[in-house]
């Protein structure tokens, strides 16, 4: 390898890092609340922290925390935390035409650290300089990795210390609500988003008689086809 | 976590964890440079809106804490929480704004 080529590297790699930075202001309360709510829900460290590592997605380890506080049977809880990670699909896919060339076990280990976060800047990056390489692009990736991973773990850790310590009268009951609506609020500005939005509440709240919290689901499935279908329609008189 | 036993919340964290990467992989892994049809990549995009404010929903309108009764301290929290959001796009301010309301709700009206 060349000087220039590791160079050119080095220097993704901290572009990379340099972009993901400003989301540790997100990344490191959001893991905090996530040690302190699970460990108030009863969970044990060991618990808390196998979510973080394992699942590594702030929304879906949210997700199945609340679904088990209403004590969901288990494929309940699997079956709508995974589709809240849908979503990291599509992002597979955006990045498949970048990122497809490298070694399988290479793929499989950008896909394990694929979260919003690394996704976002790295779409962006990607379509600005076309012509990195895939080991330069690789490298950016990893960067935008870099400071956002340890913070999850370390804060997640540091949230279940804490959390351990809250007397459990303490009204806690509502920071998963709030943290929720604060994550999707910002995407509720264009009217597919909306419509889905409003399906998924009046559809829930309709169908809370279903057994075993199933009406989330099946109202999901319909918000996701509203959107997809709003935005067609809108799409088609532009 | 009473209703779980220890093996169950295990079981529950790895096959979230298994899952959770599946999905991630699926096009990395499996389809290379195949494009997806349009209409599902279209459906994938509505995924979080479409079941988060779903989970949301009855939290807000019907809490536990409460016994299932509707509760102005919540909604207020929530509808703050919800406005700033889409106003100033910034989940960090969101989250403080509606925990700030909460609180003070919480002392006005409590």
């Amino acid at each position: 390898m060349t000087a220039e080529v590791s160079r050119n590297r080095r220097k993704a790699l901290l572009r990379g890092m340099m972009f993901s930075a400003p989301f540790l202001l997100v990344i490191v309360p959001f893991a905090l609340l996530f040690g302190v709510v699970a460990t108030g829900a009863g969970l044990n460290i060991a618990q808390v922290m196998g979510f973080s590592l394992a699942v590594f997605a702030g929304a879906a380890q949210f997700s199945a925390l609340q679904l088990m506080q209403e004590q969901a049977p288990t494929l309940v809880v699997l079956a709508t935390s995974l589709a809240v990670n849908l979503r990291m699909g599509m992002y597979s896919a955006a990045l498949t035409p970048s990122l497809g060339a490298l070694p399988l076990g290479t793929r499989a280990l950008v896909a394990f650290f694929l979260v919003d976060q690394s996704y976002a800047a790295s779409v962006v990056e990607f379509e600005k300089r076309p012509h990195l390489t895939p080991a330069e692009r690789l490298a950016f990736f990893a960067g935008t990795v870099l400071p956002i991973a340890p913070a999850w773990y370390v804060a997640t850790w540091v949230g279940a210390v804490v959390g351990t310590q809250i007397p459990p009268d303490y009204p806690l009951d509502f920071a998963l609500p709030i943290t929720f609506i604060a994550m999707i609020a910002p995407m509720l500005r264009s009217i597919p988003h909306l419509a889905a939005a409003l399906v998924s509440v009046v559809g829930t709240l309709a169908l809370s008689w279903m057994p075993y919290s199933t009406g989330v689901l099946v109202a999901a499935l319909a918000a996701m086809l509203t959107g997809a279908m709003v935005e067609l329609l809108i799409g088609k008189r532009a | 976590m009473s209703g779980y036993s220890e093996l169950q919340i295990w079981l529950i964290i790895l096959a979230l964890g298994i899952g959770t990467f599946l999905i991630r992989f699926s096009f990395l892994g499996v389809v290379g440079n195949r494009d997806l049809p349009p209409f599902v990549l279209r459906l994938l995009r509505y995924t979080a809106v479409a079941v988060i404010p779903g989970l949301v929903a009855p939290l807000v309108a019907w809490p536990a804490a409460t016994g299932g009764q509707a509760d102005p301290v919540r909604i207020s929290a929530a509808a703050v929480a919800l406005g700033l959001g889409v106003m100033f796009r910034n989940v960090l301010l969101s989250i403080c704004a509606g925990a700030a309301t909460l609180i003070a709700a919480q002392l006005l009206l409590g």
